[in-house]
């Protein structure tokens, strides 16, 4: 519960600041200023927008098929919503410890697809149509190559839970019931014979103990690119031809659940890629000889000092991938379908299937 | 046998089209030179962005087209917060009419050149010179109205061109936008409708009396004349008018004949004739 709503306040907290960073990131990239007027730099356009969005009047088209309609941004919320569940925000703190975390985020974050075709069929009308129809192919699509590098990342810690993950990354790994005798060494190789378990920082990350994880994380973030419906595969939602994609339709309070939805799902992807590659809650800073900075940064699971470091630290990773996704989204031109597939299928999929392999192999060697 | 050999010959000519642009595509000829290019392009675009952000630190100054400075400025936020910050317009630039009431001689030089007639003057006869403009002219009419249209003006500032006294100037006010239409509609008269009224009562009166003096020196002339010409008095009442207001004028007589009904045909027709020309050279 306490998890629930930590993160229901931070999700809402997090969409108010991204779409005002999304906001500035676009204008500076554009040479321009971005919002201004509302309070200082403009910080409070967002509540403003909100506030207005809330007042509306919520609007069903007279030949939409009511009841999909009404329920599909729902649908969608809840399922990238529920996604947060087996999060894990701190050492301690995770909705549910279930086994089986990643296998679940992946199969929760699929019921978004059907959340979209419900909105994009139940609208009656053809852009809404042809926007779910494509944000389904790419969503699809876009799920193999995200699967693989998920798996890339399980095969090389041999476990599907989100928190054991995180624990295997950093100066905690002991604390974790049954990794008590496990050793961290560079780059994952125990011949190098270098042991980082009690260094932690970057060091013990699974970019570093496998370093073709970079390589992955790329291309995990490229495919949840695409999963999130952002530039430059917006093509469910692209402006200049389809209006807004399957939420042409909405408006006022549903469509702001959608739009929740869409910065939710971009927390949700950053969050994992950072759980998964970049070490979860773990600071990324190295304990150097007497200077403890990986102690002092951050403190022992159980601690309130633990939980709050690593909260923040989970916290700060995803918002540099959110970062990062702004930054791509307001430099490149929307894909064409077909490169958008061409993509999917003949690179990132071929050089995951050999990435997975290489993992395995790694493992093997380490 | 011919119809196959000549698809052969086809098929082989598209064949080596097709060879043809795939050699031009350079390095997007192979999967991996494909992958590279990729990779290398979007790379340069993030940078490129990239180097935006970092620029943003500073915006460029507001700083007119005048200032030497005007093209140096490359990097930085281009936004200018309007209301709070402008751009400083040139000096000759064309805005917002305006009439220094006190320099205008009433001469309607301005109303006739108007292309689009949004200058409207409705001019009061003194029944003496008024005032002295600053630059030495005099001033023997009022302005009963002086209305200008600012929302049908079309800036091309001909009006201050034509104005002998240059009291009709641009100025450096562009935004003067309204919610209503009827207020873009400027009124320059110094006179209220009332003294408007006032004055025009003086001009007949003066001339009332002028022509009952007129009337009485020339009864006084001839005195055993026929009471037949009464019927003409209106007539030449007006011609006298005319004529009384012409001869008070002295040197400065180009100012004096405010009559637009001599000028118009005569632009009218600068258009007319420029219109058939077009057709002829065509045809
Ligand atoms: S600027 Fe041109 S259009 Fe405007 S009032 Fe003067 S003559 Fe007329
Ligand atoms: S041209 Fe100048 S002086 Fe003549 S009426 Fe117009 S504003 Fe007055």
């Amino acid at each position: 519960m306490l998890a629930f709503l930590i993160f229901l306040g931070l999700l809402l907290t997090y969409m108010i600041l991204a779409v005002y960073a999304e906001r500035k990131v676009s204008a500076f990239i554009q040479d321009r200023l971005g919002p201004m007027e509302i309070g200082w730099y403009g910080i409070g356009q967002t509540v403003a927008d909100l506030i207005k969005l809330l007042q509306k009047e919520d609007i069903v088209p007279e030949r939409a098929d009511k009841w999909p309609f009404l329920a599909a941004p729902m649908i969608i919320f809840v399922a990238v919503f529920a996604g947060f569940a087996v999060m894990p925000l701190t050492p301690d703190l995770q909705g549910s410890d279930a086994a089986v975390g990643v296998f679940y985020l992946l199969a929760i974050i699929s019921i978004d697809i059907i959340g979209l075709l419900m909105a994009g069929w139940s609208s009656n009308n053809k852009y809404s149509l042809l926007g779910a129809m494509r944000s389904i192919a790419q969503i699809i699509s876009y799920e193999v190559p995200v699967g693989l590098a998920v798996i890339c990342a399980a095969v090389y810690c041999q476990t599907l839970d989100l928190q054991a993950i995180s624990f295997q990354q950093g100066i905690w790994i002991h604390e974790y019931p049954g990794y008590a005798q496990e050793t961290n060494y560079l780059f994952g190789l125990r011949s190098l014979g270098i042991d980082v378990t009690q260094v932690g920082g970057f060091l013990t990350w699974n970019v570093v103990r496998m370093p073709l994880f970079f390589v992955v994380y790329v291309i995990f973030f490229i495919a949840t690119l695409a999963e999130c419906n952002r530039a430059p595969f917006d093509i469910p939602e692209a402006e200049s031809e389809l209006v807004g994609g399957f939420h042409t339709e909405y408006s006022g309070f549903r469509w702001a659940i959608l739009f929740l939805a869409e910065y939710g799902m971009m927390l949700l992807l950053t969050m994992l890629g950072a759980v998964l590659f970049l070490g979860g809650w773990n600071t990324p800073l190295p304990n150097i000889g007497p200077v403890k900075l990986a102690f002092w940064t951050s403190g022992a699971p159980g601690t309130v000092y633990g939980n709050l470091t690593g909260a923040f630290w989970l916290v700060t990773k995803a918002f540099g991938g959110i970062f990062v996704q702004m930054w791509v989204r307001w430099t490149y031109p929307r894909l064409r379908v077909d490169q958008l597939m061409y993509l999917c299928w003949k690179v990132l999929t071929p050089a995951c299937l050999i990435l997975l392999f290489l993992s395995a192999v790694w493992r093997l060697l380490g | 046998m011919l119809p196959s050999r000549k698809n052969f010959f086809w098929s082989f000519r598209n064949f080596s089209i097709q060879r043809m642009q795939v050699n031009v595509k350079g390095a997007n000829s192979s999967y991996f030179g494909n992958i590279r290019e990729g990779i290398k392009s979007s790379w340069e675009g993030l940078k490129l962005s990239l180097k935006h952000i970092f620029e943003a630190r500073r915006s460029r100054k507001p700083i007119g087209v005048a200032d030497k400075e005007y093209f140096g400025q490359q990097t930085g936020i281009v936004t200018l917060k309007y209301p709070y910050e402008a751009l400083p317009v040139p000096d000759n630039g064309r805005y917002r009419l305006h009439n220094e009431m006190e320099d205008c001689i009433v001469c309607d030089k301005c109303a006739e050149i108007c292309p689009v007639d949004c200058i409207e003057i409705e001019p009061v006869k003194a029944t003496e010179e008024i005032r002295k403009t600053s630059d030495g002219h005099s001033v023997r009419l009022y302005a009963a109205k002086f209305d200008i249209d600012m929302a049908k003006c079309c800036f091309c500032g001909l009006c201050t061109t034509v104005c002998p006294t240059e009291c009709l100037t641009m100025t450096k006010t562009y935004d003067f936008s309204e919610f209503i239409m009827d207020n873009l509609n400027y009124h320059f008269s110094d006179l209220s409708p009332a003294e408007a009224e006032l004055k025009k009562k003086a001009y007949e009166d003066f001339q009332a009396a002028k022509l009952a003096a007129k009337n009485a020196a020339n009864a006084a002339k001839a005195n055993a004349e026929a009471p037949a010409p009464k019927a003409e008095v209106p007539r030449k009442e007006v011609l006298a008018t005319e004529t009384s207001a012409e001869t008070p004028a002295n040197p400065p007589a180009e100012n004096t004949p405010p009559k637009p009904v001599i000028k118009r045909p005569v632009m009218k027709p600068v258009i007319k004739k420029t219109d058939p020309n077009l057709p002829d050279t065509q045809a």
